[in-house]
C-alpha cells in the first residue's frame, strides 16, 4: 500500500495513530491529580515532539544511512527559522510560503556546506560541519544582525510590510495561519476529570511529520537508500562498482538539511521568532542524541528518540525540590531529605546532567538505540523471528 | 591491438622506480596472468589500470580509449571490474542486496537519485541478481548477512558482484591469497567456469603458480618493475630468466 | 608597527591555551587513536582546581572578637581564616595571594588521577569502536563533567585573581623605543606564556629523551610492531592519557586569572582546539603547538578595528575560515603525517 510493504505500512499506520491520538495518549492523568505534571498532551509540547521528530528523521537520512556524522545540523534548523520569520515579516502570515522558503533556503545552504565538507570523511567531516555551524552561529550574533537581529532574535513587528496581507487595522501583531486557519486556535474537550486540547498547529505539524516520515520510509527502501547504505559499509567497493559516491552523499546531506530547515520553519510557524541559539552546536548535539537514542539507521528510531528526549526534558526540568519533597513526604524526614538531595541534581536545571548520563549509557550499552534494545527484549521473550529484515534498516 | 593495451608505463615513488617501461597487450577473451616476486610492481601496475594511481609516463588504453586520469568509478563504467586481494563486499547488507547494487550501477550509471521507487519492486533487477547467484551456486544464501559468510563465500560473492555488471575485462588481484588449499581449488574451478561460460577477458595478478598455470592463456613475468618475458604457460615453466628472478628472491 | 606587536602579544595567551589543549588532544589521538571530545572539560576541571584551592584557603570560622562588643551589646564575631590561624598571619596571607600558582601542586595529582580513571573506566572500552562512537561518548562525558561543576560552583564566572606581584602591566613599548603606554602587556599573561612554553618543552623533552617517551613515540608511529616487541604499550598509553589530562588541567589552572572560569569554558575552547589540531595536522605534536599559537595570534589580529572595517565580523570567524581553507587544500594539515586518519 502506498508503495510500501506490509511491515512498513503497519509502521506508518502506527506512527499516524500515535500522532492522531497524541492529545489522549500523552494525557493519561486527570487534571486534578498529583500526577498531572507528567502529562505532556498540551499543544506547545506536542508540537515540539513532532517538529524535532522531523529534524531527527532528516538527520537519520544522513547519519543513519551514510554514516557521516554531522555536528552542524542545527545551523540548518536556524536558517529555516530565520527564513520563515522573514516570510512572515515581508509577505504574509500564511505558513505555506514560509515553510517553502525555509526548505529551499536550508537546502541551498546545505548544498554549499555539504559541497565543501563532503570532500573529507570521518572525523574531518564532523569537525568541518562543526566549524561551519559555529561560524554561522557567530555570524548570526554579530555581523548579520540586520538579518538576524543578533542577540534579541528576529521577531515580528506591527509595521512589517506583509505585502500580501490586508492592512493591519487591529493594532496588534497578527498570528500565523494556514489560509485563515489560525495556528494557535484550539478546541478543548473536558471529559470527566480529563482535559484534552486539540490544536490546529499541532495537527498541521503532525501531518507534515507523517509526510516526512512516509518520504523517509520510501527513501530507505529505494535504490538510492541502498546506495547510501553501501557507501556507509564500503566506500572503496562503491567506487569500484562504478558509482560516484560524492553526489550521493551530497544529495543525502541536502535532503537532511531540507528536513532540518522544515523543522526550523515549523518552529517559527508555531511561535514566530528565531534566535541564534537555535544554531548552537549543543543543539546539533541534541539531534545526534535523539537519533542514536532511538536507533540510528532505523526508521522509527529517530521519532521515538525525539519524543523521548523532549518529553523527559520537559518533565525533568519542571520538577523542583518542593515537588521532590512532596513525593517523598511519606518517608521519615531524614530519608526524605536524603532522597531529595540525591535526586535534586538530576532534575530541574540539572536536566542536562541526566541528558549527558543518558547519552553515555546509550552509546556504551545500547549502540543500536531503543529500537535495538526493544528487539533484543522481544527476542528474549520469544517474539523475535529470525528474518533477514532484521538487518539495520528496521 | 588487444582489448587492454599498456605502453611504456613508468611509475616512480620518490627515488624508487616501481615500474619501468612496462608493455602489456591483452587479447580479447583470454586470461592473462602477471606474475613476479614480491615487490616486482604487480600491484602498482594493477593500480595504474583501475585509476588508483596515475603513471608518470606511458599510455593505458582499454578498447582503444585511454583510461589515464579517469577515476575508478569512471573506469568501471567503461567495463572494467576489479576483484580485491581481500574480498571487498558490503558486509552490512544481505547477499542479494550486494549483487543488486552493481546491477543498479550498470543500469543507472554513476549517479542517479532514485529515491522513491521501491528497490525490491524492480522485478527485472531482482531477477538479474538472482540469476547471477544461481550461476555461482549461492542462491540459497541470498538472504544471508554478507558479514557472516566464510571467506570463500565472500570471494564468490565479490565475483558475483563484478560479473553481474557484465564487464569486458575482469582484474583479479591475488584472488587466492591467504586461502586454504581447498578454497584455492574452489576458486580455480569458479574462474574456469566463468571463463568457459562467458565472453570475458581476465587479467590475474598472482603469486601462486598452481593457480596461474591452471588458468592462464598467456603469462607476463615482472621483476623489479620491468617485464622479463611474455609467453604461453608451457614456455614460461622452464624459462631460465624466470627461475633466476624467483631464485634470486629466495637467496 | 606598535599595533602589530601589541596584537601579537595579545594573541599569545589564547594561543598558549589552544596549543596546550591541542597538544593533549594530539597525544591522546596519536597514542590511543581516540577522538576525545571531553578534553575541553579537562581544561575546565583544571581551572576549577584553582577555584577550589582558593576557596579552601578562604575557609573561615566565626570567632568572638577579643576587642569587645558591638553597639547592641552583643559580643562581636569576626571571620577567622583557617590558613591564617594555622600558618600565621603572614604566611596565611601569602598562601591566599598565591593560591593560583599553588593550585598547580594540587591539580597535578588530581588531573592525572582523573585521566587514569577516564582512560581505564571509559575510553579503554572504545578503542575498537568507530570514531563516531568515541566522539559521542566523550561528548556525553563532557556534558556530565560540565553539569557536575555547574551544580557545585554555579553558572556564574568565578573571579580568581593572580598574585599581587603579577597584577599590573609591563610596558613593552618603552623598551622598544615607543612612547609609554602604547604597548603594555599584563604581567600575568607573560607568566602564562612562559608557563606554556615550559610545559610544551617539558612534554617534548619527556618524549624525546626518556625511554618511556621513546616507546610512546614508537607506539604512535606503529602500534602493532611495538606491541609485538613484548612491550606493554597499553599501560604506557594510560600514563600518557594521564599526562595529557594534566597538561590540559594545568593550562586551565593558570588561565583562571586571565578569564574568570565558568562551567562551559571547556566547550568553548574545545571546538577551537579541535580546529587547531586539524589545522596543525592530526597526529603531529609540533603541528598542534604551532597551529595553536598561529591561530591565537591570527584571531587577535582579526579583532583589530582596521581589519574589521574592511571585513566586518572577520574576528568571529577567522579561525574557522582558516581551518576550512587548510582542510580543503592541505588535508593533512600543516604538519600532518601521512596515513593518519585517512580513508
Amino acid at each position: 500500500m502506498l508503495g510500501l510493504n506490509r511491515r512498513d505500512f503497519a509502521m506508518l499506520l502506527l506512527v499516524a495513530a500515535l500522532a492522531l491520538f497524541a492529545p489522549f495518549i500523552l494525557n493519561p492523568f486527570p487534571t486534578a491529580s498529583g500526577l498531572s505534571q507528567f502529562n505532556a498532551g498540551y499543544p506547545d509540547l506536542m508540537q515540539r515532539f513532532v517538529i524535532f521528530g522531523i529534524f531527527a528523521i532528516g538527520f537519520n537520512i544522513l547519519f543513519g544511512l551514510t554514516g557521516y556524522l554531522s555536528f552542524g545540523h542545527a545551523a540548518f534548523l536556524g536558517v529555516g527559522s530565520y527564513s520563515a520569520v522573514w516570510m512572515f515579516k515581508l509577505l504574509s502570515m500564511n505558513v505555506l510560503p514560509a515553510l517553502v522558503l525555509s526548505v529551499v533556503i536550508a537546502g541551498l545552504f546545505a548544498l554549499l556546506i555539504g559541497y565543501v565538507s563532503l570532500r573529507r570523511s570521518g572525523i574531518y567531516f564532523s569537525i568541518l560541519t562543526l566549524a561551519f555551524a559555529q561560524m554561522s552561529f557567530n555570524l548570526a550574533y554579530s555581523v548579520l544582525t540586520p538579518i538576524t537581529n543578533g542577540e534579541t532574535g528576529l521577531q515580528l513587528a506591527l509595521d512589517d510590510p506583509r505585502i500580501l496581507d490586508a492592512a493591519n487595522t487591529a493594532g496588534s501583531v497578527p498570528v500565523t495561519s494556514l489560509f485563515g486557519l489560525e495556528m494557535r486556535s484550539a478546541v478543548t474537550l473536558d471529559l470527566a476529570g480529563w482535559s484534552f486540547t486539540f490544536s490546529v498547529g499541532y495537527y498541521l505539524c503532525a501531518l507534515i511529520m507523517l509526510v516526512a516520515f512516509y518520504i523517509s520510509v520510501r527513501l530507505f527502501r529505494s535504490p538510492f537508500g541502498m546506495m547510501l547504505r553501501a557507501i556507509k559499509t564500503n566506500q572503496q567497493r562503491v567506487n569500484y562498482t562504478g558509482l560516484n559516491s560524492r553526489p550521493y552523499t551530497l544529495a543525502a546531506f541536502v535532503i537532511s538539511g531540507m528536513y532540518a530547515g522544515l523543522a526550523g520553519g515549523l518552529l517559527a510557524c508555531m511561535d514566530p521568532l528565531a534566535g541564534a541559539d537555535r544554531m548552537q552546536w549543543t543543539a546539533s548535539g541534541e539531534v545526534v542524541l535523539m537519533t542514536i537514542l532511538g536507533g540510528a539507521g532505523t526508521l522509527i528510531g529517530p521519532v521515538l528518540g525525539a519524543g523521548f528526549i523532549k518529553y523527559f526534558e520537559n518533565i525533568f526540568s519542571k520538577i523542583n525540590d518542593s515537588i521532590l519533597h512532596q513525593w517523598f513526604s511519606f518517608l521519615p524526614d531524614w530519608m526524605e531529605n536524603l532522597l531529595v538531595n540525591i535526586f535534586y541534581p538530576f532534575v530541574g536545571k540539572g536536566w542536562h546532567l541526566t541528558l549527558g548520563i543518558l547519552f553515555m549509557l546509550v552509546v556504551i550499552f545500547l549502540p543500536g538505540g531503543l529500537v535495538q534494545g526493544g528487539q533484543k527484549i522481544a527476542r528474549k521473550l520469544g517474539f523475535g523471528k529470525k528474518s533477514n529484515s532484521d538487518t539495520p534498516a528496521e | 591491438m588487444g582489448i587492454l593495451n599498456v605502453q611504456n608505463v613508468n611509475k616512480r615513488f620518490g627515488g624508487l622506480k616501481a615500474l619501468s617501461n612496462v608493455n602489456l597487450d591483452v587479447k580479447e577473451n583470454t586470461v592473462h596472468a602477471v606474475i613476479g616476486p614480491n615487490g616486482a610492481g604487480k600491484s602498482t601496475l594493477l593500480n595504474c589500470l583501475v585509476g588508483k594511481l596515475i603513471p608518470d609516463t606511458g599510455t593505458v588504453t582499454f578498447q582503444d580509449k585511454s583510461v589515464l586520469g579517469k577515476k575508478p568509478f569512471e573506469i568501471n563504467q567503461m567495463g572494467i571490474s576489479r576483484v580485491f586481494q581481500t574480498p571487498e563486499i558490503f558486509s552490512d547488507l544481505s547477499v542479494l542486496e550486494n549483487v543488486m547494487i552493481p546491477c543498479f550501477a550498470r543500469r543507472d550509471g554513476s549517479f542517479k537519485v532514485n529515491a522513491l521507487s521501491n528497490m525490491m519492486g524492480q522485478r527485472d533487477m531482482v531477477d538479474q541478481a538472482e540469476q547471477m547467484l544461481i550461476d555461482l551456486h549461492m542462491i540459497d544464501k541470498r538472504n544471508m548477512h554478507a558479514a557472516s559468510m566464510s571467506r570463500g563465500d565472500k570471494r564468490r560473492l565479490e565475483m558475483a558482484m563484478c560479473l553481474v555488471q557484465q564487464p569486458r575485462l575482469l582484474l583479479l588481484d591475488e584472488p587466492t591469497a591467504g586461502m586454504a588449499r581447498a578454497d584455492t581449488n574452489n576458486t580455480i574451478d569458479l574462474l574456469k567456469q566463468i571463463k568457459a561460460e562467458r565472453d570475458i577477458t581476465m587479467v590475474i595478478i598472482e603469486h601462486d603458480m598452481h593457480v596461474v598455470f591452471s588458468l592462464s592463456d598467456r603469462i607476463t613475468v615482472l621483476a623489479q618493475g620491468t617485464p622479463l618475458v611474455e609467453d604461453i604457460p608451457e614456455n614460461i615453466k622452464g624459462h631460465p630468466k624466470v627461475k633466476e628472478a624467483y631464485l634470486g628472491e629466495a637467496a | 608597527m606598535d599595533a602589530i606587536i601589541l596584537q601579537t602579544l595579545n594573541g599569545l595567551d589564547k594561543g598558549s591555551a589552544y596549543a596546550l589543549i591541542a597538544l593533549g588532544l594530539t597525544l591522546i589521538f596519536g597514542t590511543l587513536g581516540v577522538v576525545n571530545f571531553a578534553h575541553g572539560a579537562l581544561f575546565m576541571l583544571g581551572a576549577f582546581c584553582a577555584v577550589t584551592v582558593s576557596k579552601l584557603f578562604q575557609l573561615s570560622h566565626k570567632a568572638s572578637e577579643a576587642t569587645g562588643v558591638d553597639f547592641m551589646g552583643q559580643p562581636k564575631f569576626e571571620d577567622v581564616l583557617y590558613v591564617k590561624e594555622w600558618f600565621g598571619n603572614d604566611l596565611g596571607a601569602w598562601l591566599i595571594d598565591w593560591s593560583v600558582p599553588l593550585s598547580i601542586l594540587f591539580a597535578i595529582p588530581i588531573m592525572i588521577g582523573i585521566g587514569f580513571i577516564m582512560e581505564r573506566g571509559l575510553i579503554k572500552h572504545f578503542y575498537k569502536r568507530p570514531h563516531a562512537d568515541q566522539i559521542l561518548v566523550t561528548f556525553g562525558l563532557a556534558i556530565v563533567l560540565q553539569e557536575v561543576v555547574k551544580y557545585f560552583y554555579g553558572a556564574n564566572p568565578i573571579p580568581t585573581p593572580s598574585p599581587m606581584a603579577f597584577r599590573g602591566s609591563f610596558d613593552f613599548g618603552v623598551m622598544l623605543g615607543f612612547d609609554p603606554n602604547v604597548i603594555i602587556y599584563p604581567y600575568w599573561r607573560m607568566v602564562y606564556f612562559a608557563f606554556s612554553l615550559t610545559l610544551v618543552g617539558g612534554v617534548f623533552a619527556f618524549l624525546q629523551f626518556t625511554t618511556f617517551g621513546m616507546v610512546v613515540r614508537a607506539g604512535m608511529a606503529d602500534r602493532e610492531t611495538v606491541g609485538l616487541l613484548g612491550i606493554n604499550i597499553d599501560k604506557r598509553f594510560t600514563i600518557m592519557f594521564g599526562i595529557a589530562a594534566a597538561v590540559a588541567g594545568l593550562a586551565g589552572v593558570m588561565y583562571t586569572p586571565i578569564n574568570s572560569p565558568n562551567y562551559h569554558m571547556g566547550m568553548d575552547f574545545l571546538v577551537l582546539s579541535f580546529v587547531v589540531v586539524v589545522v596543525g595536522g592530526m597526529g603531529s605534536l609540533p603541528g598542534a603547538v604551532l597551529a595553536g599559537f598561529m591561530l591565537g595570534i591570527l584571531e587577535s589580529f582579526a579583532s583589530l578595528n582596521e581589519v574589521k572595517d574592511i571585513i566586518p565580523g572577520i574576528d568571529q570567524i577567522i579561525i574557522y575560515v582558516v581551518a576550512i581553507i587548510i582542510l580543503l587544500t592541505r588535508p593533512r594539515g600543516l604538519m600532518g603525517r601521512k596515513g593518519v586518519m585517512e580513508e
